[in-house]
């Protein structure tokens, strides 16, 4: 009976990995190298102003969010009006990055369902996209007051993830301080 | 009438089929790179046989750092810096990927080391059938 006992262990452990594999949820999902780490650094011009910069150093000294977002995207169209909640509800600093896109398109965009950002930067050629390892928008990064990437998010925001993935972040942080 | 079509269509399912170096080493440096990075937005495609833009994006940067003369390596970790390991459909050799590296190895040995013990336990066996027979009613 004894010689049944190893195999048994080794394709009992072999199905609990596979259960595991199965329930990791979606498998397109990432987890992003930034998080624990400084943000990367970036420099655009902005969506409403080709003539004026918004910068990392902007979004340092308070919690912030980077949304990358483009109007091609189906997804962002999806989180907008949770962003414009937030952004009425002034409880974080929203920050663009418009990804992608075509200043037309992006600027008819914001006139249309409204501005929720602080700052949209203007990525026409996805560099800053590529550096900040977006790869699908909608993405949203939140940075502690260092400039530090304490959480991201893939796909729409909505008020759930929010209350789930990015409160307890900002409430634990804020404490802290 | 099928072959006109085919004709018309090749130049469409071809990706960046222009040179992107003149040099045929770097040329061949960057066909190896591109094929061995997977797109992201189409994960099991790399980005040398795929075409949405940002595979066309990341093309473009390995060109660019190509041209400016660095090496795999630091091309590999510009990559993993900002995708993660992931983004390298050959793993490089380091801590979490480890386990990639020698799981074929170890499961090797095993298997060895079980096919080793079962010959073993065989040789013991009487040789003639009505050793088997007993053997098999153990």
């Amino acid at each position: 009976m004894s010689r049944y006992v190893l195999p048994l262990v080794v394709v009992i452990a072999l199905i609990a990995f596979l259960m595991i594999g199965l329930q990791r949820g979606d498998p397109r999902a990432l987890p992003s190298p930034y998080i624990g780490k400084a943000a990367p650094n970036f420099e655009l011009p902005t969506l409403n102003d080709p003539d004026v910069t918004v910068a990392s150093q902007d979004l340092e000294g308070n919690f912030a969010l980077v949304n990358v977002w483009a109007t091609w995207c189906p997804g962002c169209r999806t989180e907008h009006p949770f962003l414009m909640q937030l952004a009425r509800e002034d409880s974080i600093p929203i920050y663009g990055i418009n990804w992608r896109d075509t200043r037309p398109e992006a600027q008819r965009w914001i006139a249309q369902l409204g501005d929720p950002y602080v700052a949209s930067g203007f990525d026409e050629t996805g560099r800053v996209g590529i550096d900040w390892g977006v790869y699908g928008a909608p993405e949203t990064f939140l940075l502690n007051a260092d400039g530090i990437v304490v959480h991201k998010h893939l796909g729409p925001l909505g008020r759930e993830a929010w209350e789930r993935d990015f409160l307890p972040l900002i409430n634990a942080g804020g404490a802290a301080r | 009438m099928l072959a006109v079509a085919m004709l018309a269509s090749a130049p469409v399912a071809a990706i960046d089929s222009s040179q992107a170096f003149d040099d045929p080493v770097l040329q061949a440096r960057y066909e190896k790179l591109i094929s061995e990075v997977r797109c992201l937005k189409c994960q099991n495609q790399s980005i040398k046989d795929s075409n949405v833009f940002l595979a066309a994006d990341l093309r473009r940067e390995i060109r660019r750092l190509i041209s400016e003369g660095k090496t795999d390596t630091e091309i590999a970790d510009f990559l993993v810096t900002r995708y993660g390991e992931f983004a390298l459909y050959r793993p490089r050799t380091t801590g979490k990927t480890l386990i990639l590296w020698i799981a074929p190895f170890l499961l090797v040995l095993f298997g060895g080391f079980a096919m080793f013990r079962v010959i073993r336990h065989r040789m013991t066996l009487p040789l003639d059938d009505s050793g088997v027979a007993e053997g098999s009613s153990e």
